[in-house]
């Protein structure tokens, strides 16, 4: 990625970009984008905003938070309340957030270095607690913007800067742990998949609880250059001939490696008390009438 | 405006500074801490876990101090007024966010119940070895505002002044308490609510598209919004310009941090509180701050008892140093004596005011326990010499 790339690449479903009906969701003087050609973040910048307007949301009530990374410049380029905060730390400050001013809809937007390397802890507890927001990571197995070093997604073999003989660390698969720590929702698709997606952004957008969304998408700059994969159109293909679906999948099941099947779907839905629903009823029931309900 | 009366603990207490500086968060607005506990700091987020669901608030114990201080970032851009609250290693760990807090201009106070260093150190045993870390320890060029309380009741007292400095100029405000303050007992006086001033957030009233998030009043201050207003605002810890947009050159760098660190160094001089006993036509001054002005008062009463001149000027507001009346004070003394919990902090910001004008004496300690008074006065002695 640089700073001055210049590209119209933000949606690859081939709809020009003036007549784009996302175009009112985005903050248009900040467009062109700084994302390469062929990267998959903007699809699904795409797909999220779509999702929105069929969700009808209250614009205005919808904010955005985003570590840092390719994927944290998304809040700058959304035309909603957003905040770009620092590597590692969007769900702790969505925390913040949502729990100051509960009539929000905060959804975090970042990357898989960002969520689950540096943030990994931030997101066990945030599932854990069950806190109210939608957690949306663009895992491109890599660390774009700081030139591809392995990351906590990267399959072994791969080859990325700081593993220059190929990695051999083991991936994390993220539904897998988003399942285990507690979260309500759980979903995996990939960048071919726009329709599927934006379903899925629209229906966890009207759910409550912790809500996790992977994406899966390609960043051709460096993990596609640097293991000869191709470029962004030669992965969407292997994403739409490896994929399978399999709602309710067992999350043991969907780890993804360099070659073999992706499992996309939605892999767990449930409903557990948000924190500051049970915090509310718990205090109520042992504070009584000292206690004043918190609503923000 | 006055204190909302539902935070407000009004009568006569017998309080340690910990927990009267959490009754000094709660007259002063304060309805959202998310914290991690630390020893000598606990006793601040444990009174308040208890106190808040009374009030009407929130208290989160995070999973970490990164987690804590930037939780309180959102709930600023959620509205609240807002505290965490730490010691040493915890400080260590918030160094990005104060970062963060500073460069998007959340108001928010920080509390740092100071104990011996570095590493774990001395958990339980006091120190005042965080005064440079607080003014440097975040990368970049930055100021903040820094109070040193010595009793219980300075701890409500200056708590509630931190959070108006934080309304008012929009920048982090640190209470630099220690082990001691936080753990020792006195009578403090929480005053009716309707004594008790308050600063209340500047928030815009510029409708969305005409509102510019980062634009500055005349006093350098911009006016604030929150998530869900209709403001559509962006915030970012990227260098911005007024709107808010990353603008990564040298000029808008040049212009925002400019304006960022001359809101609180063009007014030092306002910002400037010391305390001062004696200090015209002394022979020596006393410089201290924090729980060793205590000890200090006492080494300063026994070296008039032997019949010298001997002013003391003790520093409240620590940050950002008050240079042109230490250089002032310098004007009226033969030489000052700096005591301070550790090999040598603040004496530096007092031997640049002074200038060389007079020589000024380091009473150091490396922690753990508070000076023996006989120490500051054997310097005392010497400088008077
Ligand atoms: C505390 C800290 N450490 C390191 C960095 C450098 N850094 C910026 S983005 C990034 C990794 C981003 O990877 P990912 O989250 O996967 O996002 P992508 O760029 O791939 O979308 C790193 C290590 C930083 N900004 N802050
Ligand atoms: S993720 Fe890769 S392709 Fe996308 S902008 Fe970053 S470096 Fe470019
Ligand atoms: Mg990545």
């Amino acid at each position: 990625m640089s700073e001055s790339t210049l590209n119209d690449d933000l949606d690859l479903s081939g709809l020009p970009l003036v007549d784009n009906p996302v175009m009112p969701y985005l903050r248009q003087e900040r467009i062109p984008h700084i994302w390469c050609p062929g990267c998959g973040i903007g699809t699904t910048v795409n797909c999220f905003t779509r999702a929105l307007e069929e969700a009808a949301k209250d614009l205005d009530k919808v904010a955005i938070v985003s570590g840092i990374g390719c994927t944290g410049r998304v809040a700058g380029y959304l035309n909603l309340d957003s905040f770009h905060t620092t590597h590692g730390r969007a769900i702790p400050f969505a925390t913040g957030l949502k729990l100051a001013n509960p009539d929000l809809s905060v959804v975090v937007y970042s990357g898989d270095g960002d969520l689950f390397a540096i943030g990994g802890n931030h997101f066990m507890h945030a599932a854990r607690r069950n806190m109210d927001i939608l957690v949306v990571c663009v895992n491109n197995f890599t660390y774009g913007m700081t030139g591809g070093q392995v990351a906590p997604t990267t399959p072994i073999g791969a080859t990325q800067t700081t593993m220059p003989f190929g990695n051999f660390e083991n991936p994390a698969s993220l539904p897998f742990l988003a399942d285990a720590a507690g979260a309500t929702f759980v979903a995996r698709w990939t960048v071919f998949h726009v329709r599927q997606l934006t379903r899925c952004f629209k229906e966890a957008l009207g759910k409550k609880g912790f809500r996790f969304i992977e994406i899966m998408a390609p960043c051709p700059t460096l993990f596609l250059r640097r293991n000869r994969l191709g470029d962004g159109v030669d992965m969407v293909r292997q994403y739409k001939e490896r994929s399978v679906l399999r709602n309710g999948a067992d999350t043991k099941e969907v780890a993804v490696g360099m070659e073999g099947d992706i499992v996309v779907g939605t892999f767990v839905d449930r409903e557990r008390p948000t924190w500051l629903d049970a915090m509310n009823s718990h205090f109520s029931s042992v504070l009584g009438d000292r206690y004043r309900t918190y609503g923000g | 405006m006055t204190a909302d009366p539902k935070g407000v603990l009004t009568g006569i207490h017998f309080l340690d500074g910990d927990h009267a500086a959490c009754e000094g968060a709660l007259a002063a607005g304060c309805r959202f801490v998310s914290g991690y506990p630390i020893t000598p700091s606990t006793e601040v987020v444990e009174r308040f876990a208890q106190r808040i669901p009374m009030v009407g608030g929130v208290f989160i114990q995070m999973e970490d101090e990164l987690a804590a201080s930037i939780t309180m970032l959102g709930a600023v851009w959620g509205g609240k007024k807002v505290m965490t609250v730490t010691s040493g290693p915890g400080l260590s760990l918030m160094m990005e966010h104060l970062g963060l807090a500073y460069i998007t201009e959340a108001p928010c106070v920080f509390i740092d119940v100071q104990r011996g260093g570095p590493s774990t150190g001395l958990p339980t045993l006091p120190a005042q070895a965080d005064m440079m870390q607080v003014k440097w320890g975040s990368h970049g060029d930055y100021e903040i505002i820094a109070l040193c309380p010595n009793s219980p009741q300075e701890c409500f007292d200056l708590t509630i002044k931190a959070f108006n400095l934080s309304e008012q100029w929009r920048v982090p405000v640190f209470l630099m308490m220690d082990e001691v303050v936080g753990h020792m007992t006195e009578r403090v006086v929480i005053p009716e609510a309707s004594e008790i001033e308050i600063t209340e957030r500047r928030w815009t009233k510029k409708a969305p598209g005409d509102y510019r998030p980062f634009e500055a009043c005349a006093d350098g201050v911009p006016a604030m919004t929150k998530a869900g207003e209709g403001h559509r605002i962006h915030v970012t810890g990227l260098t911005h310009d007024e709107r808010g947009w990353p603008a990564l050159t040298p000029k808008s760098q040049d212009k925002l941090i400019r304006r960022l660190t001359n809101k609180i160094r063009d007014n030092a001089d306002a910002l400037t509180d010391i305390r001062e006993e004696e200090c015209e036509g002394a022979d020596v001054i006393v410089v201290s701050y924090g729980i060793t002005s205590r000890v200090a008062s006492s080494a300063v009463l026994q070296a008039r008892a032997q019949g010298l001149k001997v002013g003391h000027a003790r520093l409240v507001v620590a940050w950002p140093f008050p240079t042109t009346r230490i250089a002032y004070l310098a004007t009226q003394c033969r030489a000052m004596v700096v005591p301070e919990l550790n090999l040598g902090q603040m004496v530096h910001e007092v031997s640049r005011a002074v200038a060389g004008s007079v020589p000024v004496l380091l009473v150091d300690h490396a922690g753990g326990t508070v000076h023996e008074p006989q120490v500051i006065l054997d310097r005392i002695l010497e400088a008077a010499r």
